[in-house]
């Protein structure tokens, strides 16, 4: 079988930089092309911004790793112009099993709110994921945007200055040195360029192994989210089974702490474990295992100067709830409108530092939310088993209990509550929409609201008066007027108006809300902006 | 939100005393502290105030109220 992840994607091209005089300077370097460093070239890029993509390797991911996107990337892919086939090969599921020993505990349903384009949750082998990134790449590429990707470029050393980074590249024709007015590292959790600039990594680390395994197999298990607590198969420890696309199933098997990593590893011990679980009479085929062990941590700050982490290679979570490449897409989400303000004069340096505040909050709460669910998965001491058992034994008989099960809380989107560069509630309108929240999808006609948001800021107004442009300070905001007429499933007055009359809203390039009021008030907005663009 | 009750507030005390070590009663010790457990968090729903809840963690542990 011809497997897409042993193929080069981008195999290594001699780019003129080799050959110049003297080191050649781009406004961004991303290193690593996984899909935070992808995802962050392609929107620079499409904001008409010099980046060059660096990665060791020239494939995709090796095996499935992360499978599960939740609705706010794939919304942020739809920005990126990349969402579509995503959701199009993706899996789509809502019913989640719980299992306890050898019962059926309870079945959830994730039960997605309707108005939105995008579903709960897709399940999609990364190795995909980061092709459909690859493909992106390449159509900017052709429309001419100033975009490099260079395989089997591995930096191996780097030097940093007050207003730039200088990087010496190893390749297989040898080595050659580039500037970067800005680096960003997405160089992963065993992020090199973290180790080579010295900065600390402190958290909690798990002692527990866990066997992934994909399977490729015809079964008729539906395409639900089922989980084992003990389960006969796998005694004392956890089970996970996701269905992805292609018939091949993903499955966690905890195996505990003390074991030989080599040895399990080998089919002839993992097939006997994927057989005591899906049973004998089942032909599956295993494309790929691993054996990975987690930690929760991350760094200090997430900028450093001029070079600014994204993804794992800032912060890492435990797999459970799919907060790892979710919210690094939320990172580069939140970091380039920013940058590209920074590169074009628009804003101060430190406006970036707005980053360091919004996402570390995003980190901490998704490490907080991971550290739970692993604590629950594996219980650390008798007394933890104790309720942990007991939860799921109440949970069985009645519904209270079923809040408490905590197989992993899946991945929703940050609001940044207290960022600087919010302003003040001033709209009597749903908590939900409040100022630092993402904007909620609403569908309009034939399409939706988050379609017409995004990459400029964006005034809304909702049965409400005000400019058609503003420019405040070199910033341009553009009005998107509508009616709550405009939507008549009342979503729109529902999740931006509540109980108010009307509502303006001031939207950042990355669809949150800056600022909200009933009316437009030109001073009132304008230091608005202000203060989104790191000037107040 | 109201306050953790630390005074005297169950009727006919030995008789709940009595039914408590009674649904323990010929239990392996391991089935009594599940039972214990289940316990717990069946009351700690029905109490549902978060206050009080982290009151009555602070008063078992004997910890002084800040």
């Amino acid at each position: 079988m011809n497997k897409i992840f042993e193929t080069p994607m981008y195999p290594y091209t001699r780019s003129p930089d080799q050959d110049a005089p003297v080191p050649v300077r781009h406004q961004v370097v991303i290193i690593g092309a996984g899909p935070v460093g992808l995802a962050a070239a392609i929107d620079l890029a499409q904001q008409g911004v010099d980046v060059v993509v660096l990665d060791d390797n020239d494939k995709v991911s090796f095996g499935s790793r992360a499978i599960c996107f939740a609705k706010r990337p794939l919304e942020i892919l739809d920005r990126l112009g990349c969402g579509q086939p995503m959701v199009d090969k993706g899996v789509e599921w809502d019913v989640g099993k719980v299992f306890f020993d050898e019962r059926e505990v309870y079945t959830f349903d994730l039960l997605p709110e309707e108005g939105h384009r995008r579903p709960a949750f897709i399940n999609l082998q990364q190795y995909y994921f980061e092709e459909y990134l690859v493909d992106r790449v390449r159509e900017l590429q052709k429309e001419g945007a100033n975009l490099d990707l260079r395989g089997r470029n591995k930096v191996s050393a780097v030097g940093t200055h007050p207003d730039h980074v200088t990087l010496e590249i190893d390749t297989p024709e040898g080595s050659y040195n580039i500037e970067a007015d800005w680096l960003i590292a997405c160089d992963g959790a065993n992020s090199t360029l973290r180790a080579m600039l010295g900065k600390d990594f402190v958290g909690r680390v798990f002692e527990d192994n866990f066997l992934i395994a994909d399977v490729v197999m015809e079964a008729d298990f539906p395409t639900e989210r089922w989980f084992w607590f003990d389960p006969p198969f796998n005694r004392g420890q956890s089970a996970l089974l996701h269905k992805q696309p292609d018939n091949v199933w993903r499955i966690d098997l905890q195996l505990g702490w003390d074991i030989d990593k080599e040895r399990e590893k080998r089919p002839e011990n993992v097939i006997p474990r994927l057989k005591a679980m899906l049973g004998d009479d089942i032909d599956f085929e295993l494309e790929w295992v691993s054996i990975y062990t987690f930690q929760c941590r991350r760094m200090e700050q997430f900028r450093h100067d001029r070079v600014i982490f994204a993804g794992d290679a800032a912060h890492q979570v435990s797999p459970f709830g799919a907060r790892g490449a979710n919210s690094g897409l939320q990172d580069t989400d939140n970091l380039c409108w920013k940058l590209k303000l920074v590169l074009d004069g628009k804003a101060p340096e430190t406006l970036l530092d707005s980053y360091d505040v919004e996402r570390v909050h995003g980190a901490d709460e998704n490490i907080l939310n991971s550290t739970r669910s692993t604590d629950f998965i594996t219980p650390k001491s008798d007394t933890s088993r104790l309720f942990r058992d007991a939860v799921l034994d109440l949970a069985e008989q009645y519904e209270f209990a079923r809040p408490l099960v905590n197989a992993g809380r899946l991945s929703v989107p940050c609001t940044y509550d207290g960022s600087p560069l919010n302003s003040a509630d001033a709209l009597a309108g749903p908590a939900r929409t409040r100022p630092g929240s993402p904007c909620l999808d609403v569908p309009l006609g034939d399409g939706f609201l988050l379609q017409e948001l995004g990459d400029r800021f964006t005034l809304l107004t909702i049965d409400a008066e005000a400019p058609d442009e503003i420019v405040e300070d070199g910033v341009t905001v553009t009005r998107l007027a509508l009616s709550v007429k405009d939507d008549p499933t009342l979503a729109l007055k529902e999740r931006y108006l509540g109980d108010a009359e009307s509502g303006v809203y001031l939207i950042r390039p990355d669809q949150h809300v800056a600022a909200r009021r009933a009316t437009y008030d030109d001073n009132l907005f304008r230091a608005a902006i202000r203060r989104a663009t790191g000037k107040e | 939100m109201s306050d953790l009750t630390l005074t005297p507030n169950i009727d006919n005390a030995d008789d709940f005393y009595a039914d408590l070590l009674e649904a323990h009663e010929g239990l392996e010790k391991s089935d009594s502290e599940a039972l214990n457990a289940r316990l717990i968090l069946i009351l700690a729903n029905h109490i549902g105030d978060r206050q009080v809840l982290s009151q009555a963690l602070n008063a078992a542990a004997f910890k002084m109220e800040e």
